[in-house]
């Protein structure tokens, strides 16, 4: 099998001296690293380092007392979630957010939600142009079924799932907004072997063929190391270490942090 | 319809090929779906006319990369539209279709192309053209990989990979600049050509290259297609491998000669989902199908309210009463027709609804035994379901179940056209037109499995009943014989014993000695829930085992074994005298059973041969010391004292004349 050859392009986002802090607890501490096109960086760092609150921050969730996020040429101090997931910024969750009544298929539709055109109205009829555009929709959220081979639980409600499944399902409606930008929070957090090397080949195929760019954040130093082009680790809210996983992993500093050296 | 009627009677001399077949299907049905198959959720028809059309293209795309009459032509993938049109379109060239097990690891792959000479394959997907990729260095011959689904394989650039797509663009442009080409091939095509070459599983030895010509499988189909009424009007599902010759037989054979649709389902996964929203009116499936549905059935009852329960218990009785008469139109009371067909509307109709069996109107199975009570519980509620027997080497069956005469426990009377018989050494032999030509490249297991006048060894033992059904009773080389000359067909006996649902798993002992002992395992679960149900208390397994209350169950369900076994002139001398119920489960981490269950005789005579021993004495009880591996791989000692205890045997019917 042929190497994939990879070309990472230009800055997509931007994130510059942020700082975050909960009342007198300090969060994140004047943290800048950027996210190149097509390229997948991992956010890496001990419990409590910060990653989950640099993620909300990306895409608004959190707004920083300072610093600034620059995302496809616009500079932002406070990103608005909404604006963010119009724009192309789209996400997972650490304890999966899905709608669990609702079946496989329905949850990723709702992926599709900013993506529809016609208003509560037409929608709420189910007429005219709104039928149209559903089956197109619907023609999208086949594609990620397949692609993601969840054919057999399309139907099924997402509680019933597996949770490794769920996961998947997750991942499938952050596709279904066609992301430019997608953040994955924990994507293999309480996966057996098997369904992790599963989540990893979604990831890099998402990577792949859709030419997403990735940003995740992950507890599994192996799986990180495997699937990243590059990796930022934080400890204690500040980064200590930015670069190729081969560089990272012999880096003192984060052997110290993931070690537990005094500070 | 008056068409359906001319094809299953019609002998069409000059359509002596699956290529001309296909021909004639799409000028006679035209639009009519020849192939369905759900994708993007959604199901795709492909009428005849259509299908035509693509198979034109890939066999002129097959021309093109220079394919030539008599070219091994290797398929691996699951059941698609797409796989059977490439089938076609390959016999089309005259070259031969080599399909292999989509599950095959990379040497088995590597087996079959280097043994067949296959110099083009085609792949379903990536994994599948991995495998191919890995094996090409060891397959010089291989040359040309052509692959169905694109997916992840957009940095293949190897100049010998050509995707369907591309083929059959290669093709068309073909085509157009040789427009007679296709018809003079098809044309060139004759019945004693070969069709087809399946590989056999080989559970002995390396698999076998079968060599089965368009006579061979085209005569099979049409006999079967009249003696089972099949139309154009059918639907399949083909969700067996399609290198498996019943696949290939269901969705190929028959399929184009009856001119029926096949159904493929979206993945393996999807099957049951895709079953009911297709409902086949023909259907096979292997006993381990049938038996699934029904558990899952029965467990998923277990939870339904007691109104649904106790309406469920009642029509099943009544139907296991009367639906079997019904189903074979003997005559069946008025009131009980009545209640049956209340049932119907109750309960047994939308239970095959569930199981997506509305619309069968023949369903086979066929592989393994199938337990009694399994098999005429679908029978009961109107599903024709029936027995066949046969092998690749037959192209498919010898001997099948007429409508109106199915029996759970034999496997039929001889096929039309098939002349089967029984050899001194109790081997089932066949004669007939569906014999496959050879081995290929194999002369020597050719010669030792086919006689110089047609007879065809099939390694199975066999007993003929009274009124001409054949009984399959074991593996030629497992059947031994009694030292009174009875015969002694331990596996036969065993699965009898593990049709009760108490009995985990048994082992007959016989050969040489007069008369027939067994171990026996207990089902922990069934045998568990029984025990508390009669108030018996119990701590462990071996407790449990031990208790005379469940030797007493199990010695019930041994007299009714040997019961049946006196029905049988041939077998009535393997009934059971002697038993005992094992300590503990035979296990495959001890070596005892393999990781598919089947028991390792010598092992288990070598390790408890203490215990065979008192079977054929007059002991009374018996001490074992038993090595165990735990799980975590320690091992320790089981100590225990075990019963031995007489079963009632029955007197022999009278042996038939002659």
């Amino acid at each position: 099998m042929a190497a994939p050859v990879k070309t990472v392009g230009d800055v997509l986002l931007k994130v510059e001296n942020i700082s975050l802090s909960f009342g007198a607890v300090k969060a994140i501490t004047d943290v800048s690293f950027e996210i190149r096109e097509h390229e997948i960086l991992a956010i890496i760092g001990p419990n409590g380092a910060g990653k989950s609150s640099m993620l909300n921050c990306i895409n608004g969730f959190y707004h920083p007392q300072e610093g600034a996020v620059t995302y496809r040429g616009l500079k932002r101090h406070d990103v608005d979630p909404h604006e963010a997931a119009s724009r192309g910024i789209a996400r997972t969750f650490q304890n999966i957010a899905l709608f669990k009544g609702m079946t496989t298929l329905d949850n990723i539709m709702t992926g599709r939600n900013l993506k529809m055109k016609r208003g509560l109205f037409w929608q709420a009829l189910w007429a005219g142009p709104a039928i149209a555009e559903e089956i197109e929709h619907r023609r999208k959220v086949e594609d990620i079924i397949d692609f993601l081979e969840i054919q057999s639980v399309r139907k099924v409600p997402v509680g019933r799932l597996p949770y490794g499944l769920q996961k998947r399902v997750e991942l499938g409606r952050a596709l279904a907004a066609e992301p430019t930008l997608l953040l994955l929070d924990e994507p293999m957090a309480g996966m057996n072997l098997e369904e992790k090397q599963d989540m990893c080949r979604f990831i890099l195929d998402v990577n792949d063929e859709f030419g997403t760019t990735i940003c995740l954040i992950e507890h599994d130093m192996g799986v990180v190391m495997d699937i990243s082009d590059r990796v930022v680790v934080l400890d204690y809210g500040r980064k200590i270490a930015d670069g190729a996983p081969d560089v990272v992993r012999k880096d003192q500093a984060v052997i110290d942090a993931y070690l537990g050296v005094q500070h | 319809m008056s068409t359906s009627a001319a094809v299953r009677g019609a002998f069409d001399p000059n359509a002596d090929t699956f290529p001309k077949l296909l021909i004639r299907n799409a000028n006679r049905f035209g639009d009519r779906p020849a192939y369905r198959e759900k994708e993007f959720g959604i199901w795709q028809t492909f009428g005849w006319a259509e299908s035509l059309a693509n198979v034109r293209a890939i066999a002129c795309g097959l021309a093109a990369l220079g394919a030539k009459r008599g070219d091994k032509i290797a398929l691996i993938g699951d059941n698609r539209p797409r796989l059977y049109w490439t089938i076609a379109a390959i016999q089309a060239i005259g070259g031969v279709p080599v399909p292999v097990y989509q599950d095959s690891v990379a040497e088995e792959v590597q087996y079959v192309l280097d043994h067949a000479e296959v110099g083009i394959a085609y792949a379903e997907d990536q994994e599948q053209v991995d495998k191919l990729l890995g094996n090409m260095a060891r397959c010089p011959k291989l040359k040309t990989v052509i692959y169905e689904d694109g997916r992840g394989m957009r940095h293949y650039d190897q100049p010998f990979l050509f995707s369907l797509e591309r083929l059959e663009d290669i093709g068309r442009k073909f085509d157009a600049e040789h427009p007679q080409f296709f018809e003079q091939e098809v044309a060139k095509g004759r019945g004693s050509d070969i069709s087809i070459i399946p590989y056999t599983s080989g559970t002995t030895g390396r698999p076998k290259g079968v060599m089965l010509s368009f006579d061979n499988l085209i005569e099979t189909s049409r006999r079967s297609v009249a003696f089972d009424k099949l139309s154009e009007t059918e639907d399949v599902l083909a969700y067996l491998p399609p290198a498996w010759i019943g696949q290939h037989y269901f969705s190929f054979g028959q399929a184009m000669v009856a001119g029926f649709c096949v159904n493929c389902p979206e993945s393996g996964a999807t099957v049951q989902t895709d079953l009911r929203e297709i409902g086949p009116t023909f259907y096979f499936a292997p006993p381990r199908v049938w038996e699934g549905l029904l558990t899952q059935l029965m467990v998923r009852m277990e939870d339904a309210g007691w109104l649904k329960r106790k309406a469920f218990v009642y029509f099943i009785d009544h139907a296991r009463r009367v639906g079997l008469g019904i189903l074979e139109g003997k005559s069946v009371g008025l009131l009980d027709r009545l209640l049956y067909a209340l049932g119907e509307l109750l309960i047994y109709g939308p239970l095959k609804n569930v199981l997506g069996l509305s619309r069968v109107r023949i369903a086979y199975t066929a592989g393994e035994a199938l337990g009694p009570d399994i098999f005429n519980f679908y029978r009961a509620i109107g599903v024709n379901l029936k027995q066949l027997y046969g092998q690749t080497e037959s192209s498919v069956y010898l001997t099948i179940q007429s409508d109106n005469d199915v029996r759970g426990d034999t496997v039929g009377p001889p096929a039309p056209g098939m002349e089967v018989r029984i050899d001194d050494a109790g081997e089932v032999l066949y004669r007939g037109p569906s014999v496959f030509v050879g081995y290929y490249k194999n002369d020597e297991a050719t010669r030792s499995t086919k006689t110089a006048d047609g007879w065809v060894h099939t390694g199975d033992a066999g007993v003929f009943t009274t009124d001409g059904h054949l009984k399959i009773i074991d593996r030629v080389k497992d059947v031994g014989r009694l030292s009174g000359g009875g015969l002694f067909a331990p596996k036969y006996i065993e699965n009898k014993l593990k049709f009760f649902p108490y009995i985990l798993e048994a082992v007959a002992h016989g050969a040489g000695h007069d008369h027939v002992t067994a171990f026996v395992n207990i089902d922990l679960g069934a045998v568990g829930n029984w025990a508390e149900r009669q108030g018996i208390a119990y701590t462990s397994y071996q407790d449990l085992a031990s208790k005379p209350e469940v030797y007493g169950l199990i010695r019930s369900n041994i007299e009714q074994v040997n019961r049946d076994l006196a029905q049988d002139p041939d077998l009535a001398a393997s009934q059971i005298k002697r038993f005992l119920i094992l300590h503990k489960e035979l296990d495959p981490d001890d070596g005892e059973i393999t990781r598919t269950r089947k028991v390792r005789r010598n092992i288990v005579a070598e390790r408890y041969a203490a215990l065979i021993d008192a079977l054929y004495s007059d002991r009374k009880d018996v001490d074992i010391e038993a090595k165990v591996t735990f799980e975590d791989g320690r091992m320790g000692k089981i100590k225990a004292r075990l019963r031995i205890e007489d079963a009632a045997t029955v007197a022999p019917a009278m042996k038939k004349a002659g």
